[in-house]
């Protein structure tokens, strides 16, 4: 009988120790997933927003979980990648104090309204994360929403950008320098695309500074001097590479094919053929007699008379709009012949009809139509008010963001190869998700705004699927730089919008 | 008697994951250390699950036998394209039996029987890759079979009895591949439902036309486990009329499949037994694991199974090594019904062999005690789930499998 136990209890333990079902060749053994000749124990992202993770025009904490960093650095883990840091929000909120004050607004979700239709609001909720104190860094993710490329190199950019100022190493920091005092064994620099963003999404209200080398003379709305960013750019390279066996360089993408200036038609302003009619019987003096009298004067051209030409039909129609682009004729129209009154002259100073090389933010959804003076019902904005020159991105605009982008791509792709190192073409990538589409196992990845699953709730940052789109972009570049095997990850997996109703 | 069944039932309610399916081969130790051969061999009360025609040609009058089996399953995921891995974390599961039969004339016998034939429990680390399918599942069924055995003249006997059948589920997985709170946690459903209670039968015959050989065929009918009202709870579900989820009840059905084995077995060399089974399950019943939700707006869940019908091939031998010792050793081969492209990580099955051994040991004139082991070997496998679907579109779920069994079993038997 004793043996008997022994016996049983000997298969027991036979039973226990022996239980784990191995794999021939488990995916968690050391050597399965190689990082080749790159050595990704210590990654370090440097960017912008892109690279922090934000979204849904915020940063909070599960935006961060899948920013694209986090997310290669996840996959980097299967093959030797080490710990990766992040300068966490304090919640899901969104949102940022400064000394008690928020600075920064909350996150868009997606919110049923009293109509029916979901729709981006902001969620509602006091943010708790306090810049003044935010860990001290550096970390991992060095990605600082708002920076443009020559503001990672200044010393001290905390006192101006209080996103870097909540996890500076000290207020004389610079961001570069922080990045590059965590002696990265591989880096990834996207950093560019605030220097035209900014520009395009005001609608190009700020100043194109190309000719101007002295960024410090440049408001925040404006194009940096293609020369200026290569300087910056190929400054931070260098600090990066000291330590590194490897990197990856990201292009800019052309913004004009991101949701914010897609989702809103040009065409927009509905007018059945009685309105149209007295509308534009309103417009045919300036038609018929003030244009063709400027142009007779030599004040602007016929062609520009043309484009300048208001003329409403029954069905859907382009709103009139102001473009700082045309010949302002405001106070010529006030003196003789013309002897317009100011107010008239104002509304005629720089209007034209809008047209389909426009491009009209997604903010303007908000005003086109809008009556903005209740007293006064025939004042609406886009027929008889026009539309601000910050809604939209008109070609010649568009024509200088695109200017800056091929030059600042030039200058990436350039360093990219004089440093040997892995590159993305972020440019490409994002115009095929916005022409065709990306296909993955259960759909297709575009950039329609709300149901594309590319494209975060602010219309310009991507969702975590887009993230780890990006992720798989950049692990594929460099897979094949570096002779590496490090895994994709399936962005099926990923989520899109948040729903919430406040 | 009465206390002793109860208790038994209550410790049963713990099952276990693996056979083909759902199907739990534990039935008996002296059986399953024959590679759970038995419809067709005469040497205890285990015969009232393997064959009730063999009750009445037992020697003694009164047989009990208990037992119970310490499960030590796991399934390991792998995805070499994403680099995702995965393991079970389940609790070890003791699967117990009950069986006693009697004697009352020379054809004529009556026996009781309390065993779980169907049981699954898996559960998977919360969140992992295949979260959308399962996070973790328990099936229990508990059958409680009265049982009658007769024989009709020198070679013939019958056996049979009506079973009663209690089940509980458990389920609970991720609604979908994305869907979270605005904290991130992602939004899940639990389904459970208890005291489902169903009947069924079984019958057998037994064929002994030399003292040598023995042949028997024994079924057991198929039984629908018919959930009614189950409760179905959502968790972490966003504040969204996009999303309808809200707690509710559920019905839901599923088929406990009706199976049959054929077979003999010889007695040659005075010591020697051997028995060969064949069993075949009628899987085909189990189409769709289809989940109804009484809430109109919670669309229901719809898991496509497709099995298909399977088969066991037993072998086991017996050794009466001494007066005190009796040895036994088996194989078998045990088809899965998952076909490919069904494969779903809530019962990852595929074919395995299994390796069994035991012994009994003669202690007294009245009491014996069995221990068996199992060893179930399955090859590594690249299988995938293809018939999951967002907005209508297949995400198939794939990757390697590979599953590991371990059965240490303990067992006990008077008899009188």
């Amino acid at each position: 009988m004793k043996n008997t136990i022994k016996i049983c209890l000997g298969l027991l333990a036979i039973g226990f120790v022996s239980c784990e079902p191995e794999f021939d060749n488990p995916v968690t053994n050391d050597g399965f997933y190689t990082s080749g000749s790159a050595n990704v124990t210590n990654y370090v992202a440097v960017g912008n927003s892109l690279t922090a993770g934000y979204a849904d025009g915020a940063l909070y904490i599960t935006g961060q979980e899948n920013s694209y960093p986090n997310i290669m650095a996840q996959q980097f883990a299967k093959a030797g990648g080490g710990e990766f840091t992040q300068p966490l929000m304090n919640d899901n909120i969104g949102g940022l104090l400064l000394n008690g004050t928020q600075v920064f607004e909350n996150r868009f979700v997606l919110a049923v309204g009293a109509s029916g239709n979901p729709s981006p609001v902001r969620l509602i909720g006091t943010p708790t994360t306090e810049v003044t104190t935010s860990a001290t860094g550096p970390f991992n993710n060095m990605g600082v929403p708002g920076a443009k490329s020559f503001h990672l190199n200044a010393a001290g950019y905390g006192a101006a950008n209080p996103w870097f100022a909540r996890f500076q190493t000290s207020s004389s920091a610079s961001v570069i320098g922080d990045a590059a005092s965590m002696n990265p064994t591989f880096f990834s620099l996207w950093i560019g695309n605030n220097d035209i963003l900014s520009y395009a999404t005001s609608g190009g209200i700020g100043v194109d500074q190309t000719g101007n080398f002295d960024p410090t003379s440049y408001g925040s709305n404006d194009i940096t001097d293609p020369l200026v960013f290569a300087g910056a750019y190929s400054a931070q390279v260098d600090a990066l590479m000291a330590s590194s066996t490897g990197g990856v360089l990201v292009n800019i993408p052309d913004v004009t094919s991101i949701p914010y200036f897609t989702t809103v038609p040009a065409q927009s302003i509905p007018l059945d053929a009685a309105t149209a009619g007295a509308i534009n019987a309103q417009f045919a003096l300036y038609n018929s007699q003030v244009l063709p009298g400027l142009v007779g004067a030599g004040i602007i051209s016929a062609e520009e008379a043309a484009a300048r030409q208001i003329n409403f039909s029954a069905g859907v129609n382009f709103p009139i709009m102001s473009d700082d682009d045309l010949t302002n004729v405001s106070a010529i129209l006030q003196g003789p012949p013309f002897n317009l009154p100011a107010a008239v002259a104002g509304l005629l100073g720089q209007l034209r009809q809008a047209n389909d090389n426009d491009l009209v933010v997604l903010t303007a959804s908000s005003v086109l139509g809008t009556t903005p003076d209740p007293t006064n019902p025939t004042g609406v904005i886009g027929v008889s008010i026009p539309l601000g020159d910050q809604y939209v991105l008109t070609a010649v605009e568009q024509g200088r963001v695109s200017a800056a982008v091929t030059a600042y791509n030039a200058t990436i792709k350039a360093l990219a190869d004089a440093n040997d190192l892995a590159f993305v073409d972020a440019r490409a990538a994002l115009a095929q998700v916005a022409s065709t589409g990306v296909a993955f196992d259960a759909g297709v990845l575009t950039s329609a705004f709300v149901t594309g699953g590319a494209f975060s709730l602010d219309g310009v940052h991507p969702t975590p699927r887009g993230y780890a789109y990006t992720a798989n972009l950049m692990i594929t570049a460099i897979n094949r730089k570096y002779d590496a095997t490090i895994p994709l990850v399936n962005i099926g997996n990923y989520a899109t919008v948040t729903l919430s109703n406040n | 008697m009465k206390k002793v069944l109860v208790l038994a039932v209550f410790a049963l309610a713990t099952a276990v994951m693996y056979a083909g399916g759902y199907r739990v081969s534990l039935q008996g130790q002296k059986s399953l250390a024959m590679g759970h051969t038995g419809v067709a061999v005469i040497n205890s009360s285990e015969l009232v699950f393997f064959n009730p025609a063999g009750l009445v040609h037992l020697e003694n009058k009164l047989n009990i036998s208990a037992g119970v089996s310490g499960v030590f399953a796991n399934v390991a995921y792998q995805n070499e394209a994403t680099g995702a891995y995965a393991e079970t974390d389940n609790s070890t599961s003791t699967p117990l039996y009950l069986y006693a039969s009697y004697k009352a004339t020379d054809w004529l016998a009556f026996g009781l029987g309390v065993y779980t034939p169907y049981g699954s429990s898996v559960t998977y680390e919360d969140d992992w890759a295949g979260s959308h399918l399962v996070n973790n599942i328990e099936l229990a069924a508990i059958f409680v079979q009265p049982t009658v055995s007769f024989k009709i003249g020198e070679y013939l006997s019958f056996g049979g009895g009506p079973i009663f059948v209690t089940g509980s589920v458990n389920f609970n997985r991720n609604l979908n591949r994305t869907l979270t709170d605005l904290e991130g946690n992602r939004s899940n459903v639990t389904i459970d439902a208890t005291g489902i209670n169903e009947w069924g039968w079984t019958v057998g015959a037994m064929f002994t036309p030399t003292k040598e050989l023995t042949v028997g065929a024994n079924y057991r009918s198929k039984i629908d486990m018919n959930v009614e009202d189950g409760d179905a709870t959502f968790e972490n579900i966003p504040n969204s009329p996009l999303t309808p989820f809200e707690d509710t009840t559920f019905d839901a059905s599923l088929p406990l499949p009706a199976e049959i084995t054929v077979g003999l077995s010889y007695q040659f060399c005075e010591k020697w037994l051997f028995a060969f089974d064949v069993n075949r399950t009628f899987w085909d019943v189990y189409e769709s694991l289809d989940i109804d939700f009484a809430n109109e707006n919670i669309p229901d869940s719809k898991n496509a199974r497709n099995y298909k019908n399977a088969s066991t091939y037993r072998f086991g031998l017996q050794y009466d090594a001494t007066k005190m010792f009796t040895l036994r050793a088996g194989y078998y081969f045990d088809e899965s019904p998952v076909q490919d492209g069904y494969f779903a990580p809530e019962t990852p099955r595929n074919d395995s062999n299994g390796y069994t051994a035991g012994f009994t040991v003669n202690v007294g004139e009245h009491f014996e005690v069995d221990a068996s082991f199992l060893y179930l070997h399955f090859k590594e496998v690249d299988a995938s789930y293809d018939y999951y679907f967002e907005n209508g579109q297949a995400a198939p779920f794939g990757g390697t499998y590979k599953n590991s069994v371990f059965v240490p079993g303990l067992g006990v038997t008077y008899k009188m």
